[in-house]
């Protein structure tokens, strides 16, 4: 009775039965190794796959950045400079830190789904869009405290003195204000979106 | 060989030398191009870039002059979609951000009519105001200040 009944299981089944069988003919030292080294592929291959991703080059692969933000960026000081340091666009985009980089990976999803829809295809679709996605970056920057801006700037190092007379006021105010760096420094390096006039906390850059 | 045509030739050659001549004389009087001396094949060195002084304000040279700008604005976003300026010196942000308020004429339609923002007359901050440099005079010139004049 219960043979037959082991005949009837789904292929699956029967996987699975062979999966939680204990092993008879292996030894398990050699067990260990192959798991050994095929963690390390899988894991190797892992992190591979998100440093492959994790570069500008992939980044503006997609048209949709190429041709709207990379443009403007260009212009911008982090691009091009007098010391030639550069921030690209994983380090303002996407967390150092494993666990935060993974749900960023994880959200990129969404982001490929969209390329493929075609949601942002031309210049007018992204413009029409732009506020929407620039508010979503301002508002992550305000919660992790522009923790990006910070893996390269912070505050305790600036030399004041150094500074423009402007920067410095605004400098000293924003630490005693508990201010970040994304409170004053919006469209650091892209172009502000059309209809940022009258958005909450964002001075009036216009009318 | 007719004479009007050695007349012609005699017209054609005094024209050719003359012109030459003249091209000359030109040449050494000093009248010259935009790029100088320096021949068509020739690189030409960039001219130097007058940087912006950031320290003092510059005290305006006559009542009307549209004042200086102390301070860099590379980059500044000045077009349909945003004025980066107007986020410090619009009222009332002008006072939290410690910047000079744009001028009162500045809120007045071409018509004359009071608004409660910029007019879009003066929405290119940059037409009239640029960074101030201490660049020397790009020809001289006897121009003084008419606070001077008086
Ligand atoms: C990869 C490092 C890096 C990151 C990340 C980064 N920056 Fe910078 N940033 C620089 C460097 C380097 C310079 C100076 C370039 C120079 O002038 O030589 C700079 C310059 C600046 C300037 C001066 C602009 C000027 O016109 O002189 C500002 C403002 C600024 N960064 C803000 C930010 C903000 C806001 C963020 C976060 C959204 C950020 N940065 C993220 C490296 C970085
Ligand atoms: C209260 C508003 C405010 C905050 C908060 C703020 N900044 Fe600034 N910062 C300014 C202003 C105003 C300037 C003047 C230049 C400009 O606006 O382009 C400036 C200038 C700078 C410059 C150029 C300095 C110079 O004079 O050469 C750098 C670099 C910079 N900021 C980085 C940062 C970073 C990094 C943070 C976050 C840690 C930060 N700022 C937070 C207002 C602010
Ligand atoms: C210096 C940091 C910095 C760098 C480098 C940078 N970005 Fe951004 N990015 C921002 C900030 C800050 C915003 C939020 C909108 C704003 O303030 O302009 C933003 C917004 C965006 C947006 C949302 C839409 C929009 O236009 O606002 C996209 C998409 C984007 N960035 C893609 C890129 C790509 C692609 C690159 C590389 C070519 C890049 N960014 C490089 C800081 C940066």
């Amino acid at each position: 009775m219960s043979a037959s009944n082991d005949d009837n299981k789904s292929t699956l089944g029967r996987f699975w039965g062979w999966l939680r069988r204990p092993s008879a003919g292996l030894a398990v030292g050699t067990l260990l190794v192959v798991g050994f080294f095929t963690g390390i592929l899988f894991w190797g291959g892992f992190n591979w796959s998100m440093e492959m991703t994790n570069n500008e080059a992939f980044c503006i692969s997609c048209h949709e950045m190429e041709d709207n933000v990379y443009q403007e960026y260009r212009e911008t000081v982090h691009y091009s400079n007098r010391t030639g340091v550069r921030a690209t666009c994983p380090d303002c985009h996407v967390p150092k830190s494993w666990i935060h980089k993974i749900a960023r990976k994880i959200q990129a999803s969404n982001e490929l789904y969209h390329h493929f829809l075609g949601t942002l295809d031309t210049r007018e679709k992204y413009e029409a869009k732009r506020l929407t996605l620039a508010k979503n970056v301002w508002k992550v920057m305000k919660e992790t405290d522009s923790r990006e801006c910070r893996n390269c700037h912070s505050f305790e190092y600036m030399d004041f003195v150094e500074q423009e007379k402007r920067s410095q006021g605004s400098h000293e105010e924003a630490i005693d204000d508990n201010m970040t760096c994304i409170d004053c420094h919006k469209g650091i390096a892209h172009e502000l979106p059309a209809g940022i006039i009258g958005v909450d906390g964002v001075p009036n850059m216009g009318n | 060989m007719k004479t009007w045509m050695k007349a012609t030739a005699v017209a054609i050659a005094v024209a050719v030398i003359t012109v030459m001549s003249v091209d000359g004389a030109i040449a050494q009087d000093g009248v010259q191009s935009l790029r100088g001396g320096t021949a068509l094949d020739e690189g030409l060195r960039a001219a130097d870039i007058a940087r912006p002084n950031t320290g003092k304000r510059f005290t305006r040279n006559y009542r009307q002059q549209p004042p200086l700008i102390p301070h860099r604005i590379d980059k500044y976003q000045i077009d349909l979609k945003a004025n980066q300026c107007m986020g410090c010196h619009d009222w009332p942000q002008n006072v939290d951000a410690n910047a000079p308020k744009i001028s009162e004429t500045h809120y007045v339609s071409p018509t004359g009519v009071r608004l409660n923002k910029v007019s879009g007359s003066r929405w290119f901050c940059n037409q009239c105001h640029v960074p101030q440099s201490l660049a020397k005079a790009l020809v001289p010139n006897t121009f003084t200040s008419s606070n001077d004049m008086r």
